[in-house]
């Protein structure tokens, strides 16, 4: 059976006036329903271009390659009509910020009601109401206050506008672009249930993009690492959270300790550098300029993503052992 | 998903309230843009007082300049016009006499200022409307069109148009205009007539008159349509293209609105909304044109009564002008404020 | 960087943060085809006002010395032929880029100061006079230009001076309006509050701090302004309420319209001053929208 949503050899750059900037460097990701997939990584490798493939919503200056199969058919090939028809029917997005990502001047209920009405022609004005009412109480927004416009609604009840809206075609996929981001630690703790609890009561599949592990271990059945455009660490949550084999997977978890957890007190938090220069990459594994655990024979060659007891990474440490 | 219901009562603390809220701060934007429209209004009615009463030195003296007067006279001049008493008791008779539509006599055609305005108003009300309105549609749909493709060769051409016709005085457009299809050039013929609002044995009164009086504000309006038309253009492209960077257009795709749904539902009213207030305040300019434009095709209208008094200088026709133009725009300015307030909900609410 | 230099002064430091700044605009302006190309089409036009006495003889802008005949089209001796005086267009146009060029940039330096001073202390300072400045800017904003500097030229009277004046009292509210928000926008940084828990004191705040940060907007601000200056100067030229004893393109323009210049077909009377004001506003505006474009990292993004 098809996947809801593979991903296989994904590789996206951008073209610029210093020649190809890579974003994505082939990533091969799989969601299935009723699975929530997370993937996490610092601002600037990637992940949010990679969300934008999956709709074909990448920016005109990027190039695609490799395959993003929703269903078993290639976004990036098929023709607009059938990507039109695909796009929120099939597979939604939500969006990071909902402020600037719903429209400020249309009330809720019409930019609800709009991917309804564009996918299924034939209900009637009434119904689609109907619908639109049942979205918002399903992500605890009193249908009532379907009238009112993004500005007049705090910044939880925004994203669960937002996520109202991903379900208003009940697509079998959602991709959730960092959807708790700029929000208070309490309302994200909301969103989260909610997503949760939607996943879990409609069976869909999901894919969750945030640089915040800690958001991820607590929906994710699996997670991705993501550094420099490649995934560098791929598991069960429980594993990528508790016991990361990659050392970027280590800092990316010790940054966002959670409460109650005592190593997480006693090991070094946080992460000397900055990510590197796509432009110039090192010569071997683009994270050895900043691993504290790095020798040799990582400036050789890039590692790949190796299976090593029920998940991958790609550490030449990891592969040894 | 009870338990969810409950937990978004807990974020909603901060819920803006809804039933008396929105009608409440509108009202205060409402009555905030009235207060500011009366302000203007004050305010050019003093400048119009002050500035020939007080700043010339002698009223009298500059009210009669180039003419030579005895004591006595100018002793009866200053009685006539109220100047032998304080300023602040002159102040309150010339707003009385203007609320009262006293705008003072013309010296050249000795009759009351607010009859000659009222006579040659209908000229100007129909070029600037007509113009203003062509302008409008045009302006804002090429610079749509420029800031959907932009850069590409339909952007460069229209921008590169209306940023020239923006750097030109739209009287030598209008000069040239003659020259080329009034006048004609060299071999070709002129099609327009050179100036006028009627050819001299029409019936303004008639039918034929009237086409007759529409086809001499042709040129005019073509003028004065391209002069406009620069400056809408150039305001909608730029708004435009600062909404074509928001994100909410993202959405609208993702949606799997094709692109030519997404600009007519989402990128083109936004973009209309500061277009609106941004053209409200260039309005000026409106009046400018409306001026030269009547001066070179002598269209017997409120532009060319006002570039006559210059020469004179006919003080109290100048006056009663400006104080027309600057009430115009000042309604005008603060009707583009309401409808924006109407149409954006985040004044209204 | 290197460690055999002596320590830099704060005066040093800053100097030279200042030339990277400049250097840093310069490259992003040059990488600017419209702003490079209205740099040049002003120089050309700086060069021939500064250079008007080597190109053309100024004895040749009185009427009692014209040598040519009435209205004369273009020949060897007269490139752009005469007006109705029998002056040479070419000499009265190229004197003209002087006044032209002059009564844009004195009139864009007074709207500059007027703006420039009421926008910061309608943005700095709390209070009601700063209520107040802000309320009349938006009330002088609404007034519409031509016929108030009519009214101002008629009652100043004409002269090159009063001009400048007239133009530049009504068009600084706009130039007001964008240093306020701006000023407002910078009074909230946490530099700024640094340094007034530190205890600067307002002047130092305003000095050091806002007006060097609204310095950039105002810099793009006031090349736009001389645009709509010379646009504003011919216009009044051309209505008759410019300097009588001086020659400008609005003034030609003046006298070409008053002779009739357009229905007899005396079209290099009418032509060539037009479209040095076309170029000259062009160029301006370019330039102008090429440094808004630089300073403000909002639109260059688009």
């Amino acid at each position: 059976m098809d996947h809801l949503l593979e991903l296989d050899g994904l590789s996206v750059s951008y073209r610029t006036a210093d020649g190809p900037l890579p974003a994505v460097r082939g990533v091969d990701l799989v969601v299935d329903a009723g699975e929530v997939v997370g993937i996490a990584g610092e601002s600037g490798c990637g992940k949010s271009t990679l969300a934008s493939t999956v709709l074909r919503l990448q920016p005109k200056d990027a190039v695609v390659e490799g395959e993003v199969l929703v269903a078993g058919r290639d976004v990036l090939t098929m023709g607009w009509g059938d990507l039109r028809a695909l796009r929120w029917a099939e597979a939604s997005i939500v969006f990071q910020g909902a402020l600037h990502s719903l429209n400020p001047v249309r009330r809720i209920e019409t930019q609800i009601a709009e991917p309804i009405q564009l996918h299924e022609p034939g209900l009637s004005t009434a119904e689609v109401t109907a619908r639109v009412g049942e979205l918002l109480e399903q992500v605890g927004i009193p249908a009532a206050r379907s009238r009112v416009y993004p500005h007049q609604l705090s910044g939880g009840q925004r994203q669960r506008v937002m996520i109202a809206m991903a379900l208003a075609c009940r697509p079998q996929l959602i991709v959730a672009d960092e959807p708790t981001t700029a929000l208070d630690v309490m309302v994200q703790a909301q969103i989260l249930d909610l997503i949760s609890g939607l996943v879990k009561d409609l069976g869909v599949g999901m894919l969750i993009i945030s640089h915040d592990l800690s958001v991820l271990s607590d929906v994710c059945d699996r997670v991705a690492v993501m550094y420099a455009g490649r995934v560098v660490e791929c598991g069960s949550a429980e594993q990528v959270f508790r016991a990361p084999a990659h050392p970027y997977a280590k800092a990316l978890a010790q940054a966002f300790p959670r409460v109650g957890d005592p190593a997480a007190r006693y090991a070094p938090a946080g992460l000397a550098g900055d990510p590197p220069d796509p432009h110039a990459p090192p010569p071997g594994c683009t994270f050895e300029p900043r691993c504290t655990l790095a020798v040799d024979a990582c400036r050789e060659a890039e590692p790949p993503l190796l299976d090593i007891g029920g998940r991958q990474s790609a550490c030449i440490r990891v592969g040894a052992a | 998903m009870t338990t969810l219901a409950a937990a978004a009562g807990t974020e909603a603390a901060p819920e803006p309230a809804e039933a008396s809220g929105p009608r409440r701060s509108f009202g205060r934007y409402l009555a905030g843009k009235v207060l500011g429209a009366l302000g203007s209004l004050l305010f050019v009615l003093v400048v119009n007082f002050f500035l020939f009463r007080v700043l010339p030195g002698d009223p009298a003296r500059s009210l009669t300049r180039g003419r030579v007067v005895s004591k006595e006279q100018m002793d009866a001049f200053r009685e006539q016009y109220g100047l032998d008493q304080p300023l602040a008791q002159q102040f309150l008779t010339y707003l009385k006499n203007t609320a009262q539509g006293d705008l003072g006599v013309s010296i050249r055609y000795n009759v009351p200022v607010s009859e000659l305005i009222v006579d040659r108003m209908w000229p100007t009300i129909a070029l600037v409307g007509v113009s203003t309105l062509l302008a409008t549609v045009i302006g804002v749909y090429l610079g749509m069109v420029s800031a959907w493709r932009r850069g590409g060769g339909f952007d460069r051409f229209s921008t590169g148009i209306t940023l020239t016709l923006y750097s030109m005085p739209e009287w030598w457009l209008g000069l040239l205009l003659i020259a080329g299809l009034s006048v004609g050039f060299g071999p070709l013929p002129g099609i327009f007539p050179t100036g006028g609002l009627n050819s001299i044995d029409a019936d303004p009164s008639s039918l034929s008159g009237m086409l007759d009086s529409a086809w001499h504000l042709t040129l005019p309006v073509i003028t004065l349509t391209l002069a406009y038309l620069a400056e809408y253009s150039l305001i909608m492209r730029s708004s435009l293209l600062d909404e074509l960077g928001e994100n909410y257009l993202t959405t609208a795709r993702a949606k799997g609105l094709r692109d030519v749904e997404v600009r007519r539902r989402h990128a083109v009213p936004n973009a209309l909304l500061p277009t609106t207030t941004l053209a409200a305040l260039n309005i000026g300019f409106v009046v400018s044109g409306a001026i030269t434009i009547e001066t070179i095709f002598s269209i017997p209208g409120l532009g060319l009564l006002s570039y006559e008094a210059l020469s004179i200088p006919d003080y109290d026709v100048l006056q009663g002008t400006f104080l027309l133009a600057s009430g115009a725009v000042i309604v005008a300015n603060l009707v583009a404020n309401l409808i924006y307030g109407v149409l954006d909900p985040r004044v209204r609410t | 960087m290197s460690t055999t230099s002596p320590p830099l002064s704060a005066r040093q430091i800053a100097r030279r943060r200042r030339t990277a700044a400049w250097r840093r605009n310069w490259a992003l302006f040059r990488g600017h085809r419209a702003g490079l190309v209205g740099l040049c089409i002003l120089a050309v036009f700086v060069v021939v006002a500064l250079a008007a006495p080597l190109l053309a003889d100024g004895e040749g802008l009185k009427v009692t010395k014209a040598t040519g005949g009435v209205l004369e089209s273009p020949s060897g001796e007269f490139w752009l032929g005469t007006d109705e005086s029998g002056r040479s267009v070419l000499t009265m146009l190229i004197w003209g880029t002087r006044i032209s060029l002059l009564v844009g940039l004195l009139a864009t330096a007074i709207s500059m100061v007027i703006g420039t001073v009421v926008g910061l202390v309608a943005g700095f300072f709390e209070g009601w006079t700063s209520r107040l400045l802000y309320r009349l800017t938006e009330w002088f904003l609404v007034i519409p230009f031509l016929p108030l500097a009519i009214i101002l030229a008629v009652v100043l009277g004409r002269s090159l001076l009063n001009i400048a004046i007239v133009i530049g009292v009504t068009s600084w509210p706009a130039t007001a309006l964008l240093i306020r928000s701006q000023t407002l926008s910078i009074k909230e940084r946490p530099y700024l509050e640094r340094a007034r828990v530190l205890g600067a004191g307002r002047w130092h705040q305003m000095t050091r701090h806002v007006l060097p940060n609204v310095m950039p907007m105002v810099f793009a601000n006031t090349t736009l302004t001389v645009a709509v200056a010379i646009l504003s100067e011919t216009t009044l030229s051309f209505l008759g309420l410019g300097d009588p004893g001086r020659v400008s393109w609005g003034s030609m323009l003046e006298g070409a319209f008053g002779v009739g210049a357009m229905t007899t077909g005396s079209w290099w009377y009418i032509v060539p001053p037009g479209i040095c004001v076309v170029l000259v506003v062009l160029a301006f505006t370019l330039i102008g929208q090429a440094l808004e474009e630089v300073f403000n990292p909002r639109l260059r993004e688009r």
